[in-house]
């Protein structure tokens, strides 16, 4: 009850900002600029393969074209969600409006479960508009679909994720700046981390290219779902959201 | 329906509020008066359930507000000081998400949401952003949004903050007329206000209950001295010794003379009627007495000296 309450409003004040729209359209500007790069090297490869039967056959538009792409469009997510996010938590700190909701009877988890669902609809929105390129690549070829799918599985894990943690740095400040910086920079930095992991080596290394979003991603991209990524994106959502609570819970004690 | 034990919090290691301990009937209109800074936001927050205390208990309705937090938050309607809004809201918007929140079941949330409008006057701007509208309407929006959930308790943190003096009295009416309907808690810090409105008063300074009464107890209580103002034409310290030697004068304050004579308020015990020794003494040493009247004790005077007595403790 109180959730859905939330929801519709969080869901309300996002579609009313131009944030939304920007974000929406900035990313679906350079994912179409990427959709296009890609497809057309893949075209010029695809030529040159067809007249030098040297190279031989078994070029794939998922290795080719969509695995990349989704690559790209992950760091471009990476860079885009913390916009999403800033205002969530930080906008009604700022203008006081947390200390009338947290008066309300409604749960704290059942508030931020709220919000979060609102953002998550809206990246999905977002994500769901990229689907003209499959769509366009399947009027044109015949690629296999449930790659295309794993892909998306994992942008929508990936992304949630990202939301997550933005949420969370929302909760730690009433700078909508200093959140969405706070959030860029850690997910920056897990993304990275995984290039320490091959410096480090031995157990060290496994266990920060375990950490890494950049690595868990790759399976993804590929167009194969393994468990144990699903878990780990799982987890990483579960994690900062209950790191969240927390951090509201404890805002509630230094009010 | 509230009861209060020894509530304190500390910033810190700055107690904002010690040991405050009071109830408030139901039905019941309490005004809590103190200074800026006194502990009042702090001790209403605390009840609205938006903060724990440091230690202490409290009980709306018979709920904890820290075990049943979710309990008491379906009985009470709270305003905090800085009326927050959602600006981008129309004001139906606003009290439907409000009303949805507070559980109000579907079917009557829209027939809730016409009547608060209908009684905070706002019916006539429900379809325009709060943030357009002006701090009157958007206080009474406030009021509104309290309402909504049709709460037992009312919390209001200093509600005429702000306003004109058409949309204070605008206010105070409406929160006269919730008397014996909901208990109701509010804050400030403008005396007359207090006496207008309320039924009690709850002093709080420096975060320590200073005293609990109604109006004109709290009137009658005080005035143990009774208080007289003289005008005199003289030489001031020597009137000033003068009167202080009457028998019966408790103390002598010397007030800002009015063309050129000295003004004095005199204090006394309460039951006798110094009155005529005073002339008499004015008038025995040869000086012109211009005025003489009794002053009554005021509110405001109550609320000074009750603050700085507790200051001296």
């Amino acid at each position: 009850m109180g959730t859905l309450a939330i929801f519709k409003k969080e869901l309300r004040a996002i579609f009313a900002s131009p944030v939304a729209y920007v974000v929406m359209a900035v990313f679906l500007a350079l994912s179409g600029y990427f959709f296009w790069g890609f497809l057309a090297r893949f075209t010029f490869y695809s030529i040159q393969a067809s007249m030098n039967p040297a190279i031989g056959g078994g070029l794939n538009i998922m290795e080719f074209v969509l695995g990349p792409l989704f690559h790209n469009m992950s760091i471009i997510m990476l860079l885009m969600m913390p916009l999403f996010t800033m205002r969530l938590l930080a906008e009604e700190r700022k203008t006081g409006t947390m200390e009338l909701l947290l008066t309300y009877p409604v749960r704290d988890g059942a508030i931020l479960l709220g919000k979060f669902l609102a953002v998550v609809v809206l990246f999905l929105c977002m994500l769901a508009l990229t689907a003209i390129y499959p769509i366009l690549l399947m009027a044109w070829s015949s690629p296999e679909p449930l790659p295309i799918l794993a892909g998306y599985l994992g942008l929508v894990l990936v992304g949630t994720a990202f939301l997550s943690l933005g949420l969370f740095t929302s909760a730690l400040t009433e700078n909508q700046i200093v959140a969405a910086s706070l959030a860029f920079g850690a997910l920056l930095f897990i993304w990275v981390i995984g290039w320490s992991a091959d410096l480090a080596g031995g157990t060290v290394g496994k266990v920060l290219g375990h950490l890494s979003f950049l690595n868990h991603f790759e399976a993804f991209a590929r167009g194969v779902v393994d468990t144990k990524d699903l878990i780990y994106y799982f987890n990483v959502t579960a994690l900062f959201l209950f790191l969240t609570l927390k951090a509201v819970e404890a805002r509630r004690w230094r009010a | 329906m509230i009861e209060v034990e020894g509530l304190t919090k500390f910033y810190g290691p700055k107690a904002a509020i010690e040991e405050v301990s009071f109830q408030v009937a139901k039905g019941e209109v309490v005004g809590f008066l103190g200074p800026n800074g006194a502990g009042k936001t702090t001790t209403m927050r605390i009840l609205a359930c938006f903060m724990p205390p440091t230690s202490g208990t409290a009980r709306l309705a018979g709920f904890d507000i820290g075990k049943q937090s979710l309990e008491v938050r379906r009985r009470i309607g709270y305003l905090p000081e800085s009326v927050p809004l959602y600006g981008d809201m129309t004001v139906r918007q606003y009290l439907t998400f409000a009303a949805e929140a507070k559980g109000v079941p579907r079917p009557e949330r829209s027939g809730r949401v016409a009547g608060v409008m209908e009684r905070c006057l706002i019916a006539d701007v429900q379809e325009r952003l709060i943030r357009n509208l002006s701090k009157g309407y958007q206080q009474r929006v406030g009021l509104a949004q309290a309402l909504v959930g049709n709460p037992e308790v009312l919390i209001l943190d200093e509600p005429t903050l702000g306003l004109d003096p058409k949309q204070i009295i605008e206010i105070r009416s409406l929160i006269r007329e919730m008397r014996g309907e909901r208990t109701v808690i509010l804050s400030t810090h403008i005396l007359p206000e207090v006496s207008m409105v309320c039924q009690r008063v709850i002093i709080i300074n420096d975060g320590r209950l200073v005293a609990v009464d109604t109006p004109e107890n709290l009137n009658l209580r005080l005035q143990k001295s009774s208080r007289i103002l003289l005008e005199v034409e003289g030489p001031a310290e020597e009137v000033q010794r003068t009167l202080a030697g009457v028998q019966g004068v408790l103390a002598v304050a010397p007030q800002e003379p009015r063309n050129g004579r000295w003004r004095f308020l005199v204090e006394t015990e309460r039951e006798k009627d110094l009155r005529k020794d005073l002339a008499r003494a004015v008038a025995n040493s040869g000086w012109g007495l211009t005025e003489l009247r009794p002053v009554d004790l005021t509110l405001e005077d109550i609320f000074i000296r009750l603050v700085t007595r507790e200051e001296e403790a």
